[in-house]
């Protein structure tokens, strides 16, 4: 285990949704190489309340990088330099004494900024909301083997829903478009034999709920780069495909997928 | 309130009984559910089940969430699987099977009702599931493919890679969002619970505290639901996520709702060793790795060579040794001190000799690294990022950490908590797991209540209340509680002492750890009683909460909940002490056999312990519900 010292930490602070931020510049020594980058943060913010000051607002929970909670540009990075890690499983590891760590919430209109580096990401829950489910009310499902699911259509489905809807790939466009992940949930049903009744309803409504609230997908691909969970660009290329047909007006045509 | 426990189990054969209550339980006509309120308090698989089915009934339904979204909640973070009696790789599974595992896992300290309950639905979860969605693994005709897990001797587990509580919660999410959509369900995100109200002897409804802005609402329904998850953060070094906790549970049993078992929780065998004291968490690897990996520590203590210079002739496999029937699949509780005795006797590996190997590389060999990769790929890449090692070439070092409490709320076998109107669900609540929870079972429980159960037995409560309307929120229970939640809030930021919560937390998690954690003894617990109450006194002496009450202070969030951590860590050592016998993951070194496992007191002990408070958890008073086992047979838990 080694130390890591002098670290300088910009971080930013900001009271309120509607008020002004800054950044605050932190000095932080004798940081364990093995501690996550969170815990780095933690040690910052005892240090913080141990001088009666108000601790750093930041959004985490299982630590894991499972949960999506998770949320900070780091050096201008979404969750950090690291490929395919989330924040909380960054290590301190990864950077060396004397390093300046600039540390900012994600940066996108579609997801205001609550405090410090907490933002709001329910826009992401609207998306969902509009159609990102398949209608199955409890009780009248069919034995589990009866839908058979192909192996290869299974892994498809289960690589798009790997999604933890943490939004690194809002906060890493240019444009705060939410493609990759409305990309990503689509694709996780609309390939499933289960999620074909309503394929192309929620391929449109989902997409309109995407269109109300982010910014336009150009294709430069910088959400697949920062997703943690490294999410194919395909996922845009499936949604983009089956909102076309949505829009088909042959209703017949539509039938046959 | 009465000192007898009703757990309501119906009448007939244990086979029948569940039938006989949904033939005999009240229903409410579809045109009235809409004058039903119901309040689900998180939104984990039990919450947000329970709130997606009980607005597809046509229930109004509430739920809150302290989360920024539903989806969130921890049961995303479960890996290895859920258990269900299909039985489609004809191995010999059946309903009576899996009810009898987990009844022998919770080594007989569970109630069998409910037991077989969960077991006759665990089938049909797996069909709802699978209808929405969730991408389980497939064989390549199609058809899905099961694991096995520790405590089984059949393949029941069904698995979406090593992210089965994501794809199940996300199903789950999808179905609360769809209602959520529709209007069937307005969602409280960013809002905790801080108090349950009861009125006239009936839970009237809940106060919570908008996490944003401080503020502090009272909001009335017919009947509430808690599926608060576990505690096992009381611990302050768990598998838990940092936001686990034992508040919204901790209230209502400050309202009269009984505690049962607190000092049952599950100590987990395969997780990542601590690396130093900054550590704010440990991370688990599942026990799925067990299927493929072998466990072993050098057979020479204080051997300091890594994993591959160490020959296989020094080298000992111990769990295949010591329970050679399970091998490296023994129950978690039996695995967990094995490695614990090992480690304490210097067999420990690592930089802080503090782990054992858990070795793939017989796996490799036999399956190929692509198979290893397809099976445990996403676990592996976990282990790199954190341990800095890759697992391919060297063993994984694992050590047991505090993951999972089978005690909570107590509950009838309606899923009814001691306070009418509140029911219990998922980790929350003590029912399913005895002294020992299976791998597996912990998902299957909480979509067990909350899909298929909860919608049953709050129907038949719910029937006689029919045009009653909810209480006002000006009733003065509803006032009183308001006032106490903005008094104690207050309170926290006015004590302007020296200490953070965290710091707190940590000592707490420290005496509990050592007294009662992986092993209890009756001094060491004595040692933790006296020690409690004095560092809870300190706690409201020297706190410092800097920030105010009035917008997001996380700082105060944590406060409240270390809080309930201190008075709930003094009722698990009571209990704890209170329990003179070893069952399952309850450990108290003066009950062990001549080769050191646990030693069950069925004449004495055979019961849930449940408490009731009475303003100071130093002073619960216990209430015991007999345990009567008709069917499964009272035996001594055997891996061997």
């Amino acid at each position: 285990m080694k130390q890591l010292t002098d670290l300088k930490l910009k971080v930013w602070r900001q009271a309120g949704p509607e008020v002004d931020g800054y950044f605050e510049s932190h000095t932080v020594d004798k940081v364990s190489d093995e501690a996550s980058f969170l815990e780095m943060l933690d040690q910052l913010n005892e240090r913080l309340i141990g001088e009666g000051k108000e601790a750093v607002v930041f959004d985490h929970d299982c630590r894991e990088g499972i949960c999506g909670t998770c949320s900070l540009m780091i050096n201008g990075q979404a969750h950090g330099p690291q490929r395919a890690t989330t924040t909380c499983q960054l290590h301190m590891r990864t950077f060396k004494s004397g390093d300046e760590i600039v540390i900012e919430p994600w940066r996108a209109a579609a997801f205001p900024i609550i405090k410090d580096l907490m933002v709001d990401r329910s826009s992401f829950d609207r998306i969902v909301e509009a159609g990102g489910f398949i209608t199955a009310p409890t009780g009248g499902a069919p034995d589990a083997n009866l839908i058979l699911v192909p192996k290869p259509v299974a892994d498809a489905a289960m690589d798009s829903a790997a999604c933890i809807g943490c939004g690194a790939c809002v906060a890493a466009c240019p444009n705060g478009a939410a493609s990759l992940f409305t990309g990503a949930k689509i694709s996780h049903l609309n390939v499933l034999p289960q999620g074909q009744s309503e394929r192309y309803k929620r391929a449109e409504a989902m997409v309109h709920a995407m269109d109300d609230q982010f910014g336009s997908c150009t294709n430069h691909g910088e959400c697949s780069a920062a997703c943690p969970k490294e999410i194919s660009l395909d996922v845009i290329a499936l949604m983009n495909s089956d909102f076309r047909k949505s829009k088909s007006k042959n209703r017949k045509a539509l039938s046959r997928g | 309130m009465s000192t007898v426990l009703n757990a309501k189990v119906p009448a007939g054969a244990l086979r029948d009984k569940w039938d006989n209550y949904k033939a005999d339980a009240k229903l409410v006509n579809p045109n009235n559910k809409r004058k039903f309120k119901v309040i689900v308090v998180g939104t984990g698989l039990a919450g947000a089940s329970a709130a997606a089915t009980l607005a597809e009934l046509g229930y109004q339904v509430d739920a809150f969430t302290f989360h920024d979204s539903a989806r969130r909640a921890h049961s995303i973070a479960a890996q290895g699987g859920i258990n269900a009696a299909k039985n489609y790789q004809g191995d010999g599974d059946s309903i009576n099977r899996l009810f009898v595992d987990t009844i022998k896992g919770g080594d007989f300290r569970s109630r069998e009702s409910n037991v077989h309950r969960l077991a006759q639905v665990s089938v049909d979860i797996i069909d709802q599931m699978v209808a929405q969605g969730v991408p389980f693994a497939r064989e390549y005709g199609g058809m899905l493919d099961n694991r096995s897990f520790g405590g089984a001797q059949v393949s029941r587990t069904f698995y979406a890679r090593g992210q089965t509580g994501q794809q199940l919660l996300l199903g789950a999410y999808q179905q609360l969002s769809r209602q959520i959509g529709l209007g069937g369900v307005r969602l409280f995100n960013r809002t905790e619970l801080v108090d349950i109200v009861v009125i006239d002897g009936r839970c009237g409804g809940i106060v919570v505290r908008d996490l944003l802005t401080g503020e502090i609402t009272s909001h009335a329904a017919h009947a509430v639901v808690m599926a608060t998850g576990g505690y096992g953060n009381v611990y302050f070094l768990s598998t838990n996520a940092m936001n686990c906790n034992v508040t919204a549970a901790w209230r209502a049993h400050r309202r009269g709702a009984m505690f049962a078992n607190p000092s049952f929780t599950q100590i987990h065998p395969t997780c990542i060793p601590q690396s130093d004291e900054s550590q704010s968490k440990l991370t688990l690897m599942s026990e799925s790795l067990r299927n493929d990996g072998r466990v072993w520590v050098p057979k020479n203590a204080d051997d300091s060579r890594p994993a591959g210079q160490i020959p296989e002739n020094e080298r000992d496999y111990y769990l295949e040794r010591l329970y050679p029937s399970y091998g490296n699949l023994a129950a978690r509780d039996v695995s967990s001190r094995a490695a614990k005795r090992l480690v304490d006797k210097g067999h420990g590996v690592g930089p802080l000799k503090n782990g054992v190997n858990l070795d793939f590389s017989a796996a490799i060999a036999r399956l190929g690294r692509k198979v290893v990769e397809e099976r445990y790929g996403n676990l592996f890449q976990m282990y790199e990022r954190i341990a800095g090692e890759d697992p391919y070439s060297t063993p994984m070092r694992i050590y047991p950490a505090t993951h999972y409490t089978m005690g909570g709320l107590w509950v009838d076998y309606e899923l009814g908590t001691t306070i009418p109107g509140l029911y219990a669900a998922g980790e929350a609540n003590f029912s399913d797991h005895g002294a020992n929870r299976l791998g597996a079972s912990a998902l299957m429980q909480g979509l067990a209540d909350g899909y298929f159960v909860l919608p049953y037995t709050i129907s038949n409560g719910l029937a006689p209340l029919l045009n009653k309307p909810v209480p006002s929120t000006d009733h003065p229970a509803f006032v009183q509680a308001e006032t106490e939640a903005r008094e104690r809030f207050g309170a926290y930021l006015d004590i302007k002492g020296t200490r953070s919560p965290d710091w707190f937390h940590r000592e707490l998690g420290k005496i509990i750890w050592d007294y009662c954690g992986m092993e209890r003894t009756q001094q060491g617990l004595e040692k933790a009683l006296s020690e409690l109450p004095a560092l809870y006194a300190e706690f409201k002496k020297d706190l410092r909460v800097t920030g105010s009450g009035e917008n997001v202070n996380q700082t105060l969030e944590k406060a409240g909940r270390v809080d309930d951590f201190f008075q709930l860590g003094m009722l698990m050592c009571r209990d704890a002490l209170d329990r003179q016998e070893s069952c399952g993951a309850h450990f108290r070194s003066e009950y062990q056999t001549d080769d050191g496992e646990a030693l069950r007191d069925d004449e004495n002990f055979c019961h849930v312990s449940a408490y009731d408070w009475t303003g100071d958890p130093m002073a619960a008073e216990l209430v015991k519900e007999p345990l009567v086992y008709e069917t499964a047979h009272l035996a001594t838990r055997s891996y061997k």
